[in-house]
């Protein structure tokens, strides 16, 4: 679905992304880890178009995003941080979005899902962070798209929407959709993912399941890997 | 485009800042047919307000509306739209709303006084004409200053040194000019400079239009002398389409390279 080859991205001076090969073919959930200012968020958005890479190429679907935009309603995103128009409504919100971008099919769903329903008529800047947080899933996944970019969807989420949240997300792959998802919260990783792709200084480091990544490490928890790369980096 | 406009339309309609406005030229207009009672004495008056006001209000709002809306942005370039349909329709939303704000503003007590009847009422048309294209060129600046500059405050600052280089200083650098070269022919050098102001070029169109010699100024006087009045405003409307269509298809090209 997705094939990233050769991308370069810088901003400014700062690189960022040095030279990403990557593809996704099948469907399945596969989770983008690294530290800090890796690059992840920056991948996502140069899969989007949003951010403009300064060589290399992604195709969709084996078309060449740049320039393009029909090819993102094929696209379901969910930004690390939601940033709203904080004098609407939520519903004011949710329409414009619906008018805008037709075919939100589960936006009733996932409203009764996450119980957004007392918080519809209020400003989407007097939200609590977890309920915006909430409100921004509702938004990404409302419209049933064939892939899912998911950065950091679990943050501010208490418990039980996590739960809930896992188990939309293993909901979507057994429909056989494609979905991407950066985390920093190992267990979540251990419970969802297929494959784990993992970025260090704008490369590629590790790209394979999590026991292949067990094994090369020599560690028995995912945790302990991921921190033995890091280590291993900074010396 | 057109929702976006719509949307973009309707959120500054709502604003009071747009009523504020709105209210604003209804009362100039009251206030200039009371005092005034000659049509075109009072169209006089209103050129100078629109001339420098038009310009001042599309860059304010411009670059506020951009800055403010940056999360709805951020949301709609996810979406399946194409970008340069985002910032089109955000612009010509604020440019409409802005322009519909002086006509009707304006347009409700020339109405009320007579204008149809008038000989004026070309004149009248004319001046708000100007001043809607004098709205949709500053908008258009604003916004390209938006995208280039990601810093409000720096965004801003620009804007306002843009405005107030077209509305004040240019005349202010042609005023020294002419003292201290008055004895070269400076003719071409101000026919060149009028091409890059908006605000002149208007000053000029209008006054040509109303056919007032004694207003037209130095570079008014040279544009006159050297096309003619019939001409001269055929090129100054044609110059001030171009300052409109460049800055809006500037849009596009900028905000294609961006990054978000
Ligand atoms: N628009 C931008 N302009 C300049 N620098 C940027 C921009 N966006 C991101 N960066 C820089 O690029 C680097 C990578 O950022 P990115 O957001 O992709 O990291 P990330 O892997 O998502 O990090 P995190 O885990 O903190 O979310 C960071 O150093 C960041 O400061
Ligand atoms: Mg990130």
């Amino acid at each position: 679905m997705i094939s990233i080859k050769k991308l370069h991205k810088k901003y400014g001076k700062l690189e960022v992304l040095k030279s990403i090969d990557l593809n996704f073919e099948d469907s399945g959930i596969h989770t983008i880890l690294g530290p800090n200012g890796s690059g992840k968020t920056t991948l996502m958005k140069a899969i989007l178009g949003m951010v403009i890479p300064n060589d290399g190429s992604i195709e969709f679907n084996n078309k060449p995003i740049l320039g393009e935009w029909e090819y993102r309603k094929d696209i379901a995103y969910l930004p690390q941080i939601a940033h709203f128009p904080q004098n609407l409504k939520v519903q004011e919100l949710l329409n414009m979005l619906k008018d805008i971008r037709p075919g939100a099919v589960r936006e009733a769903e996932l409203i009764s899902l996450f119980q957004i329903k007392p918080f519809l008529n209020k400003k989407l800047g007097n939200l609590s962070g977890g309920t915006a947080q909430k409100v921004n899933i509702i938004i990404a996944l409302m419209f049933d798209s064939p892939l899912i970019l998911m950065d950091e969807p679990t943050v501010g989420l208490d418990p039980i929407s996590l739960i809930r949240l896992k188990k939309l997300i293993l909901d979507e792959k057994s429909k056989g959709k494609l979905i991407l998802i950066t985390t920093h919260i190992i267990s979540f990783v251990e419970e969802v993912s297929d494959r784990i792709v993992f970025i260090l200084d704008g490369n590629i480091y590790f790209n394979g399941t999590i026991d292949t990544l067990k094994k090369q490490t020599n560690q028995k928890n995912l945790e302990n890997a991921i921190a033995n790369i890091l280590e291993k980096t900074n010396v | 485009m057109f929702k976006i406009l719509k949307y973009s339309f309707y959120d500054l309609m709502r604003s009071r800042w747009s009523y504020l406005y709105f209210i604003f030229y209804l009362l100039l207009g009251l206030i200039l047919l009371f005092l005034n009672r000659d049509v075109s004495k009072a169209v006089i008056t209103l050129l100078n307000i629109i001339l420098v006001l038009t310009p001042l209000i599309g860059t304010l709002f411009g670059i506020i509306y951009f800055y403010n809306s940056k999360e709805f942005t951020e949301l709609l370039l996810a979406q399946p739209i194409k970008r340069s349909h985002i910032f089109w329709g955000q612009y010509f939303g604020i440019s409409l709303s802005l322009s519909l704000s002086l006509v009707l503003g304006l347009g409700i007590p020339f109405l009320a006084y007579g204008i149809f009847q008038s000989t004026e009422i070309f004149n009248f048309m004319t001046l708000l004409l100007i001043g809607a294209m004098l709205t949709f060129i500053f908008v258009a600046l604003a916004f390209n200053l938006a995208l280039i500059f990601d810093d409000k405050i720096k965004g801003f600052g620009v804007a306002i040194l843009t405005w107030l280089s077209f509305a004040v200083i240019y005349d202010g650098i042609f005023l020294v000019l002419l003292l201290v070269f008055n004895d070269y022919p400076l003719d071409r050098f101000a026919l060149g400079a009028t091409l890059f102001n908006p605000i002149d070029l208007s000053r000029i169109l209008i006054l040509l239009k109303l056919d007032i010699s004694a207003l037209l100024g130095y570079t008014g006087a040279v544009f006159q002398n050297f096309f003619g009045t019939n001409l001269g405003i055929i090129l100054t409307f044609t110059l001030l389409n171009l300052w409109i269509i460049i800055p809006v298809l500037a849009i596009k090209v900028i905000s294609k390279h961006k990054d978000f």
